[in-house]
């Protein structure tokens, strides 16, 4: 029999709490209540579970008893008030929640929490927070604030969504292009966020579940199909990113023998049947690129033609300095380091550190050790975790005659 | 149904080229059509639009009287310039008449939710 333990309920909390809360602000229109009633729902479960085993289905459990538990706070709360009395009623007809269909709750609540009337920072820790299961103090390290600034954030946000009367549903097909973007930002946010820091894996681990559940839940939108193909390919390079000591490792450096071949294999499929759709769009030509590197043995069998067209391709829908620097990444296996290096000095990312990591790989293959040991320098000045800097640094130190 | 304030904002010394009464009347014919959408939508409460900031007088209590004086309260560069007081089902409702309005008259529209709201 399987041990029922904290660690256990702790891991189906985070699968199932989104869940259940969305399918509670759903009955009883209230996303504090929600909370609470899902966070009571589990201390009753991390009392009951390890003795009595867990129940066939934990997630619906977790849904009545949180139901039930919500309408007993309503009774007690109000006494005899007619207008809570029918919520209540309504509640209780609602017996059996754990067999409806709840999906569709968890992608009203991700409208919800990442509605444009909400600021970026917002849309991202609500969803964390609402869908995920997080503790607001898990949000606030994940994003590098404090615990009571990111509060602040949390409850400031729940009151506008209840003050302003933000609504809870799905998008209509005409607003939905405009809608999804945040939504597919948020998670893409969330996913990065867990590249760097200690809590990292349950991060990108979190990104993935909400894209797939939502890529599940809206079969015909090609570019959440594009999203969740993204971060499964990038995940799937995941351990090999990494030295024991923790410096980066590039792509052309990485051990390909380590990388997750079950992931490569179904983030390539979805490329595959997004291909075949042919309704493009910056997720999933970013998502092709990262199959083609998927596809190769080495960097050198890498079908870099095939990669710039795809940058090619990115760089007409989203015309960004950072796509126009990764292009000329591309460009400069396809036509050499010169042809590269020519196009970098018309971008303006004079901040950015991975612009003046590229362009010291450029000035060192060109045989300019010295120009390229100082952006190096920079590049490691700029770097926004440890183990980039680490990796800067390293190679900075291994360019001849730097002084 | 929740209440929404659509505001929109005039700059302090904006000056704008005088129009000819022809203008002003072609000018008036798009936000009177949005207007008379509103009504027949049931959602229009109220709506004005206002004289400039020049025009404000503030009163307030000081020590225990009550003085009159010149001038918006608030010091800003931007004051309302005019308003519309809707019901809408939900933000999405309100925003979507935002929209209209701001395409209508080419200025930003701010949506404030009402508090009082009956049926909160």
């Amino acid at each position: 029999m399987r041990i029922v333990d904290d660690a256990l309920i702790g891991r189906i909390f985070r699968e199932e709490s989104g869940r259940s809360v969305a399918t509670l602000i759903r009955i009883f229109g209230d996303i504090d209540l929600a909370e609470d009633a899902v966070q009571e729902a589990f201390a009753i479960a991390l009392r009951k579970w390890p003795i009595e085993g867990l129940p066939p289905n934990p997630g619906g459990w977790i849904t009545t008893t949180a139901r039930n538990r919500a309408i007993d706070h309503l009774r007690r709360e109000v006494r005899g008030r007619e207008l809570r009395l029918q919520v209540i009623e309504g509640a209780e007809e609602t017996s059996g929640v754990e067999a409806g269909p709840m999906q569709d709750d968890r992608l009203r609540l991700i409208f919800t929490c990442c509605h444009p009337a909400l600021s970026s920072e917002a849309q991202v820790a609500l969803t964390l927070r609402l869908l995920g299961g997080l503790t607001t103090a898990e949000v606030a390290r994940a994003f590098l604030v404090a615990g009571p600034t990111m509060a602040k954030r949390i409850v400031r946000a729940k009151h506008k969504i209840k003050a302003a009367h933000i609504p809870y549903r799905v998008p209509s097909e005409a607003e939905l292009p405009e809608r999804l973007r945040p939504v597919l930002a948020v998670l893409y946010l969330t996913y990065n966020a867990g590249t760097r820091g200690p809590a990292g894996d349950g991060l990108r681990q979190e990104a993935i579940r909400l894209a797939r559940a939502i890529a599940s839940l809206m079969p015909d939108e090609a570019e959440v199909a594009g999203l969740l193909a993204l971060l499964l390919l990038t995940e799937s390079r995941w351990a090999a990113r990494f030295t024991a000591d923790g410096s980066l490792v590039l792509l052309r450096d990485q051990d390909r023998a380590v990388w997750d071949r079950t992931l490569i294999h179904e983030g390539q499929a979805i490329v595959r049947a997004c291909l075949r759709r042919n309704r493009p769009g910056p997720y999933q030509i970013q998502a092709a690129i990262n199959a083609v590197h998927s596809d190769a043995t080495s960097i050198e069998a890498t079908d870099w033609s095939q990669v710039l067209a795809l940058y090619d391709q990115l760089l007409v829908i989203s015309p960004t300095p950072v796509v126009a620097l990764n292009r000329a990444i591309a460009l400069g296996e396809v036509r050499g380091p010169h042809a590269a290096l020519a196009l970098l000095d018309d971008l303006d990312l004079d901040d950015y550190h991975l612009f003046h990591a590229a362009r010291a790989d450029f000035l060192r293959r060109l045989g300019r050790p010295d120009d390229a040991a100082r952006a190096y320098a920079r590049a490691a000045a700029l770097a926004t975790s440890d183990a980039e800097r680490a990796f800067l640094l390293s190679r900075m130190g291994m360019t001849p005659s730097a002084s | 149904m929740p209440r929404y304030l659509l505001s929109t904002h005039s700059a302090d010394g904006q000056i704008r080229e005088p129009m000819t009464d022809e203008q002003m009347a072609k000018a008036w014919e798009p936000i009177r059509a949005l207007e008379a959408e509103m009504k027949s939508a049931g959602a229009w409460v109220f709506s004005g639009r206002l004289h400039d900031a020049d025009t404000a007088t503030v009163v307030r209590e000081s020590g225990g009287e009550v003085v009159t004086t010149d001038g918006p309260f608030v010091e800003a560069k931007e004051h309302l310039a005019g308003f519309y007081i809707i019901e809408a089902a939900d933000l999405d409702a309100a925003l979507g008449w935002a929209s209209k309005v701001t395409r209508t008259i080419s200025a930003p529209i701010e949506v404030w939710p009402f508090a009082d709201t009956a049926g909160d």
